[in-house]
């Protein structure tokens, strides 16, 4: 693993699917650039996807007057990417678990699901407006 | 990023779609969902999906999948997956949806295995 310096990367996107594909693009960049092995940049890259489409989808619903926020940082323990949104605000508490028999075959509410299970830690923080999610993968093993 | 392709062919009366690409929201979802709508109104129920050169799927592709899924059983037609990469395997296990699909990594078997 690399990564002995702290290093930032922050944009401002339009609620858009161009936005989406950068925010995954960027997170493949920055993780492969960590030294994590290409499941890891997968898992990476997907999980930052999914709370980008988040983002862009069901928090600024494409408004073009919203914008979210994307940030990659590297630091010596971790890998750190905060996406944030201005929508009307995300209470994780209230999503179904996508894999309860009811909800198998559901043809939406997979993607916070997916970014739990490919990161170390997510966090969620409400914001007024919007909604902040902070993933976490640790460059080492605890 | 280039979004998904799709080539249709009929084998013994099973239409397969051979996919290529990324199923992601947006683009890749819908043209996957006009497909299958289109095969299902004009009477083709037997549907396999090779998804062999699909380089990525996210959370919107696998609703897709599900959904093309349902609405081929609701309307008394099946939809079978074909030649799933590493990744898309993977996906499918993690969701619980591997053992909901019927798939197959052998094109002859799986045309075999609808009911016809």
């Amino acid at each position: 693993m690399t990564g002995s310096k702290a290093s930032r990367i922050t944009y401002t996107l339009d609620s858009s699917l161009d936005s989406v594909n950068r925010v995954e693009q960027t997170a493949e960049q920055v993780a492969q650039k960590a030294g994590f092995d290409d499941d890891e940049v997968f898992r990476v890259s997907m999980a930052a996807r999914e709370a980008a489409v988040n983002a862009v989808l069901h928090g600024n619903a494409y408004s073009p007057d919203k914008r979210i926020t994307a940030s990659f940082e590297t630091t010596p323990k971790s890998l750190v990417i905060r996406i944030a949104d201005q929508g009307p605000g995300l209470d994780p508490a209230t999503l179904p678990d996508p894999l309860a028999p009811d909800n198998l075959l559901r043809g939406s509410g997979r993607g916070i699901f997916l970014i739990r299970s490919f990161m170390d830690e997510v966090e969620f923080r409400m914001l007024n407006p919007g909604t902040e999610l902070t993933l976490i993968k640790h460059l080492v093993s605890a | 990023m280039s979004s998904v392709k799709i080539s249709t062919r009929q084998v013994d009366g099973v239409t397969i779609l051979d996919m290529s690409g990324r199923i992601t929201l947006g683009e890749g979802s819908v043209q996957l969902r006009d497909a299958v709508r289109d095969l299902l109104a004009k009477g083709q129920k037997h549907i396999l999906l090779n998804l062999g050169d699909v380089t990525y799927i996210d959370s919107s592709g696998i609703g897709e999948l599900v959904s093309a899924f349902t609405t081929a059983k609701n309307q008394g037609g099946e939809l079978k997956l074909l030649n799933l990469t590493r990744k898309v395997h993977d996906l499918l296990q993690i969701t619980k949806l591997y053992t909901v699909f019927d798939v197959k990594d052998d094109e002859a078997s799986a045309i075999g295995a609808f009911k016809k």
